[in-house]
């Protein structure tokens, strides 16, 4: 079973869809680390690291490749449009425990939820808004990542 | 107890001192209850999106238990009125 995770998790390194949509695990032992972090074990310490692995960290409904659902879909074309797609991606709708757990761990009713740098940062709406006012592009650029839009906006300003 | 747009706008108004509220039922077919709320508060003033999204939370906590989903808008009256004008 080994080389198929190896296999997943390569896919998922790529951003293409894949088999499995947890985002980066460490190789091989899938199943043992899915088990052990949404088990009903106070969540709290392995979200809590979950959630620092990678800068962009988004929790929906559904994968990016497919979203299940209006609002977790507007999440993926956000980042999308910044040009972001390397982020980790976990999917709710596959684990129940999860889907709870990350309501409680940010205190937050809904999914989806975005996370950048171990930090929540909101909704749907929240990224939304960040989007059309620019806010997201300076947040972005503070986790090192250059949005895309900067750059279209440069060749609105050569023409 | 039954949340109805109503409901959730009586709420907001007496418990967050909200100077304007508008509530849409936005429940389709295969979807259980949904909501999208527009919040003019004065409160919101100095906060950063998130806290000011936090207050509605907090404020709906009983009913946000049964709403399958939930799209807010926080404005401040300044901003509100700028919007308008827009």
């Amino acid at each position: 079973m080994n080389h198929l995770f190896r296999l997943s998790a390569g896919l998922l390194r790529s951003g293409t869809s894949g088999l499995y949509r947890r985002g980066p695990v460490p190789e091989g032992h899938v199943s043992l680390v899915v088990a052990r972090l949404f088990s009903s074990e106070p969540e709290n310490s392995e979200l809590g690291q979950l959630i620092k692995k990678d800068k962009v960290v988004v929790f929906i409904k559904g994968t990016p490749a497919q979203p299940m659902c209006g609002f977790s879909n507007a999440v993926v074309q956000i980042l999308r449009m910044h040009g972001v797609d390397d982020y980790a991606s976990y999917n709710v709708l596959e684990d129940q425990d999860l889907r709870q757990g990350v309501k409680n761990f940010s205190n937050w009713p809904t999914i989806p939820q975005v996370y950048f740098n171990g930090e929540f940062v909101g909704g749907c709406d929240i990224l939304l808004q960040m989007h059309q006012n620019g806010d997201l592009v300076e947040e972005l650029k503070k986790l090192g990542i250059h949005s895309a839009l900067l750059d279209a906006n440069k060749d609105e300003q050569k023409k | 107890m039954s949340i109805t747009a109503e409901s959730l706008r009586n709420k907001l108004t007496a418990e967050m001192g909200a100077v304007h509220v508008e509530v849409e039922d936005t429940t389709t077919d295969h979807c259980s209850t949904s909501f999208k709320v527009l919040i003019v508060c004065p409160q919101f003033e100095g906060k950063p999106l998130l806290q000011r999204h936090r207050m509605v939370n907090t404020c709906l906590a009983e009913e946000l238990k049964e709403i399958h989903a939930f799209e807010q808008k926080t404005l401040t009256p300044e901003q509100w009125e700028k919007q308008k004008a827009d």
